[in-house]
């Protein structure tokens, strides 16, 4: 139990007494006259009539818009969840299309002083407006079930690796992409990795340490598997240091392009493999980690906020990001004194994702990157990336875009560092984008910091032979 | 294992800013963290640092306001925070908060408080402005032009005009209301003009494709009639206010300057933005976006045989909680200042029964009848409006018997009680000086 007694919610009659003031009988028995009635009935469906009470009109979440900022087309947040809300109890009123010119960059929540659920309202009217309003044969339908089902198509891409790298980056695929889809030509596809973590995973033969004390189940999410493996390869040598063991328990899309697309079924399904392997695993003895801070936003945050299934609350608060789990659980401070990383790690330009902010973690990895010796990290500022996963990849947003980017690109750009640091796969394509920089991952960083410089701890062992450091555990 | 600090400051206004920037002043070698929960309410604020505009207990709405704040700082009731933490204080707080606004803020020549001229038309008085409002000053008596925008109803210039001129104001004041040129919505956000002129995007006007702050220069001049110096709504950038005051000035041939407006806030704005560089530049951390939900006291074991009877150990704070979406994490430091805002900030809480402050629970005086929280006179003398945390002279919070809640927690800004900011107009001078001396003696604590 805390010392801290907590004080009972507003509005909310309780016994406790006065603590202030002179004492005397309870003033409030001549009002009972007053006392607050329901008006409302009790709400059967998604109801979002308390989010838009609770919102007092300050527009806080206006000036926090990095898309009102720049789109003259766009009315911003407060408009999408509690006006809309509003204007959609008079009858023959539809979603505004202009719903789905958000970003999903979640701002918006952080911003209000009132708790108003914003992303969520949003998320909603999103999904309505796309089940009721878009013809499910449109271009815009197609192009946006395919981004937001991404990880439906990357397996066929990762069979033939090479083949679809190829294939993605031939000028009249991107032609073809835009002009049929709605697929911006100006990006360039991720490139998918010749062996995905999964794979990696099943022919390392699994967890090297185990631990019954110390487990947890990695949610690796699709990026850092079929993209940029080296990213989980990274958690998983930099937790295995820990002397944790590491469990990659079945799943799915986080869900994250879904809700970004209003696709909240396809979201739905997602979620549920989701919260039943990861609760699982939880009831092993578990705690989930991501390293992706979309994909641990949207356990801990979304899911809670649109879906019921048992467990989705547990799931949600033993739901962790990779680097905020080492700092409370371990002394990775202590760890990483008097650790040193080589010349590709010396100076980078840092980016907290707006999922990372929204969680409280955008000064998360500066603080840990002080820690070690030779390592010059930067911080280019509180601007969105303006990728915001899928919607930089579409041709009517890819403007909008990089003008949202332009001050991230500005600062990078000014910073002394040519390497780029964030914990988002799609902000890292915009910061590469935008700056032609490489992009690493800061599991990355602590995996070269914890892994020593190689010469010391011999070479690695086994299976293990592809990662360019050796586990601590292999060394000790 | 927690996250630990040698000092750390729940709350990011002015009030929390300031006290983590003097901590990290008083002790420099000690690690100071800032945690914030929603966004601070700066960006409600005019971005206006007054001290002291009127006497309170004065609720006669003819009263002059207080030429020279220092003096009148003196004949403040005891339980005001400003007597708490002395008129030496105040002015050591002002001279810190001058030397971290540098030259965006104007005011400090004088002990004397200017009179900046308001988006109703109302003067304010205050102890410092933005540099983009100086130009405007009611004290000065230049005749003056206000340009108030079709899309932007906050502001209504003739109104604001005519309402100027009633006050007394030593100049003539006329008033116009345009289109403001590549604005196209009736609802665009006081960023989207902001970037507009910040970038000098490209805008259509009738005479072709200009840079907007040519083309709203264009819009504007025919207007002008003799007028030395115009006045805008406070939009004019938010990355590069003084190059868009400047070429706005240079097309026009007059000065140019900002009025103040109501929430959401540029000048608000940037002031937050510039005390959220000063902390990164201090190296002090920042934690937003979560709340600190709870806390532990140090176990107390057998200290109790020192302390005489009847006098009860001060307990100290060991550690306190944040919650990231479910998930507890400890926060330990040596030293805490509490600066979570009043009643508009949720620092402090009241339901049917009681007001609180929902985080330590620290006492917070009131009457038990609810209905002697407030008087019928909505601008009357408004009890709930003093409603806070009492502390001493060390700004620790006291409970019912006067004695300090905890050793180790200090309290700053909104969330003390005993003064009622919004009629007395002193809201940034006590969020800046009791939040310089919590922070000062928070660091000095903990060496």
């Amino acid at each position: 139990m805390s010392d801290a007694q907590r004080p009972i919610d507003d509005g909310v009659p309780s016994e406790q007494p006065s603590t202030g003031g002179a004492g005397g009988g309870d003033g409030d028995d001549d009002n009972d006259e007053f006392e607050p009635v329901q008006v409302f009935p009790e709400a059967e469906e998604m109801d979002l009539r308390p989010g838009a009470d609770s919102c007092y009109k300050c527009s806080t979440c206006d000036t926090n818009c990095p898309v009102a900022e720049v789109d003259d087309e766009f009315p911003g947040p407060k408009f999408q969840g509690p006006e809309q809300w509003r204007l959609k109890r008079q009858d023959d009123h539809d979603i505004d299309e202009s719903v789905m010119k958000c970003s999903n960059c979640m701002r918006c929540d952080s911003a209000c002083p009132s708790s108003v659920p914003l992303s969520q309202m949003h998320n909603t009217a999103r999904a309505e407006y796309v089940e009721e309003n878009m013809s499910k044969l449109s271009r815009e339908y197609l192009r946006n079930r395919m981004l937001a089902n991404y990880r439906r198509l990357a397996p066929l891409a990762s069979m033939f690796p090479r083949t679809a790298n190829v294939v993605m980056g031939l000028s009249v695929t991107k032609w073809l992409g835009e002009k049929t889809l709605g697929i911006t030509s100006e990006r360039e596809f991720p490139e998918f990795a010749t062996e995905t973590f999964r794979e990696w995973w099943t022919d390392r033969g699994g967890a090297k340490v185990e631990n019954e004390d110390k487990r947890i189940a990695y949610f690796h999410g699709c990026y850092s598997n079929y993209n940029t493996p080296e990213v989980a390869k990274a958690l998983v040598h930099v937790y295995e240091h820990f002397g944790y063991e590491v469990m990659v328990p079945e799943q799915s899309c986080s869900g994250t392009p879904m809700f970004a697309n209003g696709m909240l079924e396809d979201a739905r399904r997602a979620a549920e493999t989701n919260v039943r392997e990861l609760a699982a695993a939880i009831e092993d003895g578990a705690d989930v980690i991501a390293s992706c801070s979309s994909c641990s936003m949207s356990i801990r945050q979304e899911y809670p906020e649109l879906f019921d299934f048992e467990d989705t609350e547990t799931v949600a608060a033993n739901t962790w990001d990779a680097v905020e789990y080492l700092r409370v659980h371990e002394d990775l401070t202590g760890a990483l004194e008097n650790t040193a990383v080589g010349d590709e790690f010396d100076d980078m330009a840092y980016h907290a994702p707006c999922h990372s902010r929204n969680q409280g973690l955008d000064g998360q990895t500066i603080e840990v990157m002080d820690a070690i010796d030779g390592i010059d990290a930067h911080d280019v500022g509180d601007s969105c990336s303006g990728i915001s996963g899928t919607y930089g990849w579409k041709e009517e947003n890819y403007e909008t875009s990089m003008k949202i980017g332009e001050e991230m690109f500005e600062h990078m750009d000014e910073a002394e560092a040519e390497t780029g640091l964030t914990e988002c796969p799609t902000c890292s394509m915009q910061m590469e984008h935008g700056t032609g920089y490489e992009i690493k991952h800061t599991l990355e960083v602590l995996e070269a910091a914890l892994g020593g410089d190689g010469a010391e701890n011999g070479a690695g062992s086994g299976s293990d032979t592809d990662a360019g450091t050796t586990t601590a555990t292999e060394s000790i | 294992m927690a996250i630990t600090d040698d000092v750390l400051v729940i709350g990011g206004g002015l009030a929390g800013v300031t006290a983590a920037l003097a901590a990290s002043d008083a002790a420099e070698d000690a690690r100071i963290r800032l945690v914030t929960y929603r966004q601070s309410t700066l960006r409600h604020a005019s971005g206006l640092i007054d001290v002291l505009g009127y006497a309170p207990g004065n609720t006669d709405d003819q009263q002059q306001p207080i030429a020279d704040p220092f003096t009148a700082l003196e004949s403040l009731p005891e339980s005001h925070p400003y007597q708490r933490v002395g008129v030496d204080a105040v002015r050591e707080a002002l001279a810190f908060f001058d030397e971290v606004a540098g030259d965006a803020y104007a005011g400090a020549h004088t002990d004397r408080n200017a009179l900046v001229p308001t988006h109703g038309g109302t003067v304010k008085p205050t102890a410092r402005y933005p540099v983009s409002t100086a130009e405007g000053v009611a004290s000065d008596d230049r005749d003056t032009l206000l340009v108030g925008f079709e899309t932007l109803p906050d502001f209504d210039a003739p109104l604001a005009a005519a309402h100027l001129e009633a006050a007394g104001a030593p100049f003539d004041a006329r008033g116009v209301t345009l289109s403001f040129p590549g604005i196209g919505r009736d609802d665009a956000k006081v960023t989207r003009y902001a970037h507009l002129l910040d970038h000098d995007e490209r805008v259509e006007t009738l005479t072709g494709e200009t840079g907007a702050r040519e083309a709203l220069a264009a819009t504007v001049n025919p207007h002008l009639d003799g007028e030395s110096r115009v006045g805008f709504p406070a939009i004019l950038g938010d990355d590069h206010p003084a190059a868009v005051r400047e070429a706005l000035s240079d097309t026009l041939g007059a000065d140019v300057f900002e009025v103040p407006m109501g929430p959401p806030s540029l000048p608000g704005l940037r002031l937050e933005e510039l005390l959220y560089d000063a902390l990164e530049s201090a190296g002090v951390r920042v934690t937003s976006g979560v709340p600190v939900v709870d806390y532990e006291t140090v176990a107390v074991d057998s200290m109790g045989a020192n302390s005489t009877a009847g006098e009860s150990e001060t307990a100290a704070i060991d550690h306190v909680v944040v919650d990231r979406n479910g998930a507890q994490i400890p926060h330990e430091a040596d030293q805490y200042v509490l600066a979570t805002g009043g009643l508009v900030g949720k620092g402090i809480e009241s339901n049917r029964k009681r007001v609180t402050e929902p985080l330590f629970d620290c006492y917070v005086p009131h009457a038990t009848d609810r209905y002697d929280w407030f008087v019928d006179d909505v601008f009357g003398e408004q009890p709930y409006a003093r409603f806070g945390v009492v502390p001493d002279e060390d700004l620790r919070p006291l409970n019912s018997d006067d004695d300090p809640e905890f050793s180790n927690l200090r309290a700053a800004g909104a969330v003390l009680g005993g003064y009622d900011y919004a009629a007395e107009k002193s809201g940034a001078g006590v969020s800046l000086a009791t939040g310089y001396v919590a922070g000062t003696r928070a660091g000095e604590g903990c060496q």
